[in-house]
């Protein structure tokens, strides 16, 4: 099973440590992205597996075989992995089959299947009647798909993809989101996949693992980045979100506003004073009486002070009567309340996480 | 550990659900040759351009036919007010030749890119012709035009006032200047063009917003944001005009206007005092450095962020009735630079006498039956200016290449200081070169005096600085995504260059290869000391021909060199078109 191992992954460019100290495993058929703003070196972990760049510390395995460390690397072109990039790096001074089938001429395989198997995989993308057609007469799309041909025709070990749709518009890329996540059902090839764009990462992946300043701060599958951040960077990069401040008091967690008993929520440290927790603004309710039904809900008093229409939702900032408590509501486009109306919060206890 | 194993998923088991059993990946060799390539280039630059240079500066401090080092050389160059003069002489007229070109430059160049201003392409053609027309060739036309009494305009003005002497004399400071900046206003052209053409409307816009009519917002806005562009020609200009030896050779000496280069020529006559020649030619290399380091200063001090941007569309300003004005001051500058002098030089070249005028029995083509099958000098002239500058070119842009690619790739360190030397010659006069070449060479053991060799690696030197300049916009062109694509499907290094970098550079390259053979199938100046009897070229059997009054045959040469010259660029457009048109297809 070709499982690719970073251990240690260290990449430092002077004092800049670029990539520091990275751990991942990523499992046999897995689809991982690395998600981050630019500059947390996702790319440079990426161009690492490539074997562009050395590493300054750590080893990249493949099964146990190291192929990258400080003292010496596989260079790319034996490492039988394929790599998408960002500018699709598509040759112009070949046609469509040609770019394909150019691996299989590296691997000196006979015309004849070289012919069929670019045949086949053409058609996969959808691109089998451009076979003879040059790049420069071919869409954004087309290219990316051509990029996408060309990667996988040669059933690499691992396929690597460094942000392919950043250069698309946005409905193309919500297509070309889903072509890659059915080509990964189909090809079950293992993944690694580098964007800056949660919902890309969201839509396509297995597990994300999420890179601030040259760390990964969380690895876990998409949902449970979303609704279980555990790192205020991750709360706060992926989807918006409220941070609120508790002290601890006895066994209850005291908020600004309210309080929550410390047993129901999970992840709080023992021996710290105060917690840091996030509730996403989805998570909130907002309505004009006091609901009759609580349901283990916290109700909290207070008025509507900024509003904004968003076609797809409301956002509302809502602050409590009695206290210093702000927060960022997302509502249905229905429910719709004026600047200043008095209006009630619903909290879910549950919904409110602790980061670390 | 050991990295000779195939790659992990070569024997690994099928996947799941890929029915297809997997491709045995492939093995590419390992070696990495870079660091031989680099020595190689390293050595070659050592030998072409460290050494000559050293050589330069080391024997102006030789004592001549001796051992031992002393200052006489430089008491010898610089100890008499003649010498000393003709330095002076040539500041004077460089700062002449460097405002009369930005007076030509500037107008044509805003005119064409932001105007509607009629004939625009041609005035660009104009222009061009301008300066693929060797500046010693201008020369000889103005000669015919403006020599005292005799030429063309003199004979005009005496047949239209009845004076019985002319009013021109090129041979004159200010013959000198006009010829000169006749042909090399083209770098400030070039230089604003590039710059106007960046500069978004919608700076002028807001000017006009503002209520500026169309003359101020040139003179205050646009013209001020490619000031630096403007003065960066102005420099080059300066710098081409100290290093020119050709027309001064035929202008300045007959003007009894000394200058720097007609002295380090006169210190060749024998005796030669190369030692002497050395010491007077390093000032140039000093003014020429410190110009460079000012237009750098100037270039990189205002940072003009627009000239960077890409955004805003750019249209053209309207300019009415005064189009015409314009256009009228293009053609007197094309006249001035080009189509005057061109005209008599081929009206000469088809002439018994060229002073008999534009008459059907004056007409002949004895000329160039003369220099092309009868006089051996300049038929051996001919094919020695196209193999040298051809092989120099393929040399020079051979070379380039492979350091542009080290340094845009980063392959290796210390590619960039490969590059420095590369341009290196750009701040050394070719006469200055030369001089380098000839203390470096001439003697034992190379002893390559008069050699074609000599020749061409002194042509090499020269042209190394364009060559790579264009090398290395031809790869920064090519991302390297390109390249990387072909390495992690399996090709080495090696087969991304062969199957990608390549075929993508043709066209590039084809470019680069004509703006370098063009200068060199031109060149004077670094010829000048180092060519023997047989290995003489072009440039200088038209200086002799000058000399021995054999004007007539000097144009037909010179129509023979423009020929080569023109066929050439039409030959490369062609060919750089084709391949265009084939992948178009």
């Amino acid at each position: 099973m070709p499982t690719l191992r970073l251990k240690n992954l260290t990449r430092a460019y002077g004092q800049i440590r670029a990539v520091d100290n990275v751990d991942l495993d990523i499992r046999d058929g897995e689809f991982l992205s690395l998600l981050g703003p630019s500059g947390c070196g996702k790319t440079t972990t990426l161009r690492m597996i490539a074997g562009f760049i050395d590493p300054s510390g750590g080893t990249i395995e493949v099964d146990g075989r190291v192929l990258s460390s400080a003292s010496g690397s596989v260079p790319p072109e034996r490492r039988g992995m394929s790599m998408i990039f960002q500018s699709y790096a598509i040759w112009p001074n070949m046609t469509v089959a040609e770019n394909v089938g150019f691996g299989l001429v590296l691997r000196k395989l006979p015309s004849a299947e070289i012919k069929q198997r670019v045949g086949q995989v053409l058609d996969v993308v959808q691109l089998g009647t451009l076979a003879h057609r040059y790049p420069a007469e071919l869409s954004g799309g087309q290219q990316q798909r051509v990029a996408l041909a060309r990667a996988i025709v040669v059933q690499p070990s691992v396929l690597l993809l460094d942000e392919p749709l950043s250069n698309l518009d946005a409905n193309l890329r919500e297509e070309m989101r889903t072509e890659i996540r059915r080509l990964h059902e189909a090809f079950r090839i293992t993944t690694v996949y580098v964007t800056h764009d949660q919902a890309e990462a969201m839509a396509t992946s297995d597990r994300i693992a999420v890179m601030n300043r040259g760390r990964v701060e969380q690895v876990d599958a998409p949902y449970t980045i979303y609704a279980r951040p555990r790192t205020r960077f991750v709360a706060g990069f992926i989807g918006r979100t409220n941070f609120i401040e508790g002290r601890r008091d006895r066994s209850q967690i005291r908020f600004d506003g309210f309080a929550v008993d410390a047993a129901r929520l999970e992840g709080v440290d023992a021996t710290a004073s105060t917690i840091t927790a996030s509730v996403r603004p989805q998570s909130l309710s907002l309505s004009s009486e006091r609901p009759a039904d609580a349901d283990g809900r916290i109700q909290i008093p207070g008025r509507i002070v900024e509003r904004t229409f968003l076609g797809e939702h409301w956002d509302y900032v809502f602050a409590a009567a009695s206290s210093n408590l702000r927060l960022k509501v997302a509502a249905r486009p229905s429910d719709v309340f004026a600047v200043d109306t008095d209006t009630w919060l619903a909290l879910d206890p549950k919904q409110l996480v602790v980061i670390q | 550990m050991s990295f000779n194993s195939k790659p992990p998923t070569a024997s690994g088991p099928a996947h799941s659900r890929s029915t297809q059993e997997r491709l045995t990946q492939p093995t590419g060799r390992g070696w990495d040759l870079t660091p031989l390539l680099w020595i190689c280039c390293a050595a070659i630059l050592v030998f072409i351009v460290v050494n000559p240079v050293a050589r330069l500066v080391l024997s102006s401090f030789e004592v001549i036919d001796g051992t031992g080092y002393t200052v006489d050389n430089y008491l010898a160059a610089f100890g008499r007010w003649r010498h000393v003069q003709a330095l002076l002489n040539t500041l004077v007229m460089a700062t002449g030749v460097s405002l009369l070109a930005a007076l030509f430059a500037v107008p044509l160049a805003w005119a064409t890119v932001r105007t509607d201003m009629p004939g625009r392409g041609f005035v660009r053609l104009g222009v061009l012709a301008a300066f693929i027309t060797p500046p010693y060739l201008g020369a000889v036309g103005w000669i015919l035009l403006a020599g005292p009494n005799a030429g063309w305009l003199n004979k005009i003005w005496m047949a239209a006032s009845g004076s019985d002497s002319g009013i021109l004399n090129i041979f004159s400071l200010s013959g000198l200047i006009l010829i000169m900046a006749g042909n090399l206003y083209f770098f400030i052209f070039v230089f604003t063009s590039t710059a106007l053409e960046l500069i978004s409307s919608e700076m002028e816009d807001a000017a006009n917003m503002l209520g500026a009519n169309a003359f101020r917002t040139a003179m205050k806005i646009t013209l001020p944001l490619v000031y630096p562009s403007i003065i960066g020609g102005v420099i080059v200009v300066f710098l081409q005009s100290i290093a020119l030896f050709g027309v001064p050779a035929l202008i300045a000496i007959p003007a009894r206007y000394p200058v720097v280069t007609t002295q380090l020529w006169q210190f060749f006559e024998s005796p030669v005092r190369a030692e002497v020649a050395a010491a007077y030619a390093l000032p140039l290399l000093g003014i020429t450095l410190a110009l460079l380091g000012l237009q750098r200063r100037l270039l990189a001090g205002r940072g003009y962020t627009t000239l960077a941007g890409k955004g805003g569309e750019r249209r053209i300003v309207r300019l009415g009735l005064w189009r015409w004005p314009m256009f009228a001051y293009a053609i007197v500058v094309m006249a001035l630079s080009v189509l005057m002098p061109l005209v008599v030089l081929v009206q000469a070249s088809l002439s018994r006498a060229w002073g008999r005028g534009f008459t059907w029995s004056n007409l002949t083509l004895d000329n160039y039956h003369f220099v092309l099958f009868e006089h051996v000098q300049a038929q051996t002239a001919i094919v020695n200016s196209v193999v040298y500058g051809g092989t120099a070119a393929m040399a020079s842009l051979a070379l380039a290449l492979c350091i542009a690619y080290m340094v845009k790739r980063n392959v290796m360190r210390g590619a960039q200081m490969l590059a420095f030397l590369c341009m290196t010659p750009f701040v050394i006069p070719g006469l200055v070169l030369a001089v380098g070449f000839y203390a470096a060479y001439t003697t034992p053991p190379f002893s390559l005096a008069g050699t074609a060799a000599i020749v061409i690696l002194a042509f090499t030197t020269r042209l190394l600085p364009i060559a790579y300049q264009n090398s290395a916009a031809g790869i920064a062109s090519i991302h390297p995504e390109m390249e990387e694509a072909v390495r992690i499907l399996g090709g080495s290094r090696a087969t991304a260059i062969r199957r990608v970098v390549a075929p993508l550079l043709k066209r590039p390259l084809v470019g680069a290869w004509i703006l370098v053979f063009i200068p060199a199938c031109q060149e004077l100046s670094t010829a000048i000391f180092l060519t023997g009897p047989k290995t003489r070229v072009m440039s200088m059997v038209m200086l002799d021909f000058s000399e021995e009054g054999r004007l007539e045959q000097l144009s037909a040469l010179g129509g023979v060199l423009l020929v080569i010259t023109v066929a050439i660029v039409i030959l490369g457009f062609r060919i750089v078109g084709r391949d265009f048109m084939l992948r178009r297809a």
